[in-house]
């Protein structure tokens, strides 16, 4: 893969393949495939906050941010759901903002403790409080994506093909500005804030700055995912976004590795369609957290910077 | 009123005994092998299940119980350290990313064997001893002398032994005592198991009292987590007193408000030392 032309083509064929896929799929596995494209915007936009450094436990807690509040926004207040979602994706990046004044003073570990801290406090407020976030039971009923009907065409999102479709559109043009943002001056930064932070303090870096911008976009694309969740499954409650489903997000990114931006997305699809195709067919549902539990000490004992370290070795069989 | 808040403070008493147990654990592996052991909360879970096994199940003393509780968590934990942690020395990301993945492991082979339903474990005693208004069940107060035991011979052999120096010279400067001869895999293996064993008394001891269930670890890792960071991370006994703040917080807001707001005001709590005093109330960079 090295002429710019085989890239290309190579892009293409992906292309054409996703756009191929929910023809070759079952029904159940259409809704596998949509929560599939909502999920690698998670791991993806996970990444962009590792990029400074920081592993955070309240990733999850933001994209049920963004759920709650396109939910309400739509439901309660009426705000019609396709301009709800970037407002909803906005809310999480504004408690990011927030959140960033007491998170970002701590480092490390203490950032992972108090991230786990603050995102489950706010997540206890939703449980907490029934007016207006619905309690244990959270919110149901929330309004789906609204269908286009121009007379010859007519597109229902209810149905997982188009709903599809439309996570994939979204989701590319998340994942493209977070490459574009990752390349640029100030992506570039993130590298020397990550690996040398008094270093690039001292040539005039703000890495406070910096770190808080990596927050906020990670934040930011979370809740658009969750937005995307939350209309398309129309029930959610604080249940959904717990640790345990922290852990998850946690496991398919370190079993993908987060040097580059193929890696948490490997790291998803791989452990999904093993634990989709052969724990489902299998019938072991119940060893799911097993499964996964195997593949983070697997991955940290034996493949310690991911699944992406696979690709240049295949590239490399291919160019022999 | 005097009685409700005598009976909530003997309940808070109770409740701080095994979280220190747990706590204390946990900052002993912290402060030896720098490692954040997630699972710790699972090998408390572990010790409750022995209880199950060996006294509800196979109906022997519970004496029994609690020796084979303690120590087949004691090995689970010498286990993990090495073959997990000794592996991953100097990557305390990687370590702390495998004890998460041994937890969910526990979890997910407890709830095989046994189920996931809460098991019932017949009472040990049910007497009940008056103390003046408020009235205490034998159970609670065993808990709670055994917990003050375990805890005072740790200290004494953390104090007072040469090896319990040896684990404190770990913990200080690893390099340092690896010079002096200190076998620097002992350490961390007896820290582990140290470590795991004290978590597992815990849950030998809360069995009686709490239905163990698969995911009973949650709220008592979560609360290890207050108590060590409140009480400075890698000072034992700064857990100890922070878990007592903690358990009378908890206990006394749970008792006059509800559960979930007394989670939300223990977390805002931790969270309001991580902001302020990052080494913890009671803290300083010394560690064990």
């Amino acid at each position: 893969m090295h002429s710019r032309a085989q890239k290309r083509l190579a892009a293409a064929a992906a292309v054409c393949a996703l756009l191929a896929l929910p023809h070759a799929l079952t029904f159940s596995q259409k809704e596998i495939a949509v929560f599939l494209v909502i999920n690698v915007l998670v791991v993806v936009s996970y990444r962009f906050l590792t990029l400074v450094g920081e592993w955070s436990l309240g990733h999850v807690v933001m994209t049920g941010a963004g759920a709650y509040a396109s939910a309400l926004l739509s439901k309660r207040l009426g705000v019609p759901v396709p301009l709800a979602m970037p407002l909803a994706a906005c809310a999480a990046a504004a408690i990011a903002y927030l959140l960033s004044f007491p998170l970002l003073r701590m480092k490390g570990f203490y950032f992972l403790i108090g991230s786990f801290a603050a995102g489950e406090i706010m997540r206890l407020l939703w449980k907490r409080f029934h007016n207006p976030f619905g309690g244990p039971k959270g919110i149901k009923n929330i309004p789906e994506f609204p269908g286009i009907d121009i007379g010859f065409v007519s597109v229902d999102f209810f149905e997982p093909e188009n709903y599809y479709y439309l996570c994939l559109a979204i989701v590319a043009a998340s994942l493209w500005i977070m490459r574009r943002l990752e390349h640029s001056p100030l992506g570039l930064t993130f590298h020397a804030v990550h690996w040398r932070d008094l270093t690039a303090q001292s040539v005039g870096v703000n890495v406070r700055r910096c770190r808080t911008v990596a927050f906020v976009a990670a934040s930011f694309f979370a809740g658009l995912s969750g937005a995307l969740l939350a209309h398309y499954v129309g029930a959610i409650s604080p249940n959904r976004f717990g640790i345990d489903e922290m852990v998850f997000v946690l496991a398919w990114v370190v079993a993908g590795g987060t040097a580059t931006i193929y890696g948490p997305i490997a790291g998803v699809v791989a452990l999904t369609a093993i634990n989709e195709v052969v724990l489902r067919e299998l019938g072991f549902e119940q060893a799911r957290p097993l499964f996964y539990g195997a593949a983070l000490i697997a991955s940290v004992l034996f493949l310690p910077r991911g699944l992406e370290t696979f690709a240049p070795r295949i590239t490399a069989l291919f160019r022999r | 009123m005097t009685e409700l808040l005598l009976q909530t403070a003997v309940n808070a008493v109770y409740a701080a005994s095994y979280t220190a147990l747990v706590a204390v654990g946990l900052v002993l592996i912290f402060g030896v092998m720098g490692i954040v052991n997630f699972a710790h909360g699972e090998l408390y879970m572990l010790g409750a299940y022995c209880v199950v096994a060996v006294y509800a199940k196979g109906e022997m003393p519970f004496v029994f119980a609690a020796v084979a509780g303690v120590a087949a968590v004691a090995l689970v934990g010498a286990g993990m350290e090495r073959g997990l942690f000794r592996p991953l020395r100097g990557n305390p990301l990687g370590g702390l990313v495998a004890s998460i993945g041994f937890l969910l492991i526990l979890q997910a082979a407890v709830s095989i064997v046994f189920g996931v339903r809460p098991q019932h474990i017949p009472p040990l005693t049910k007497t009940v001893i008056p103390l003046g208004e408020v009235t205490v069940p034998l159970q609670r107060l065993i808990v709670i002398v055994a917990a003050a035991v375990l805890l005072s011979a740790l200290w004494w052999f953390l104090r007072r032994t040469r090896t319990g120096w040896a684990l404190r010279a770990c913990a200080q400067d690893p390099e340092a005592a690896a010079l002096q001869g200190i076998s620097l895999n002992k350490a961390a293996r007896l820290a582990m198991a140290a470590g795991a064993g004290l978590a597992g008394a815990a849950g030998v001891l809360a069995a009686p009292l709490i239905p163990p269930a698969p995911l009973m670890g949650h709220p008592v890792i979560v609360a290890a987590f207050v108590v060590i960071i409140v009480g400075g991370v890698g000072n034992l006994e700064g857990a100890a007193i922070a878990a007592v703040l903690y358990a009378f917080v908890h206990t006394f807001t749970t008792t006059f408000a509800d559960g979930v707001i007394a989670d939300i005001t223990v977390l805002t709590l931790m969270l309001a030392v991580l902001i302020m005093r990052p080494t913890g109330i009671f803290g300083s960079q010394e560690r064990a």
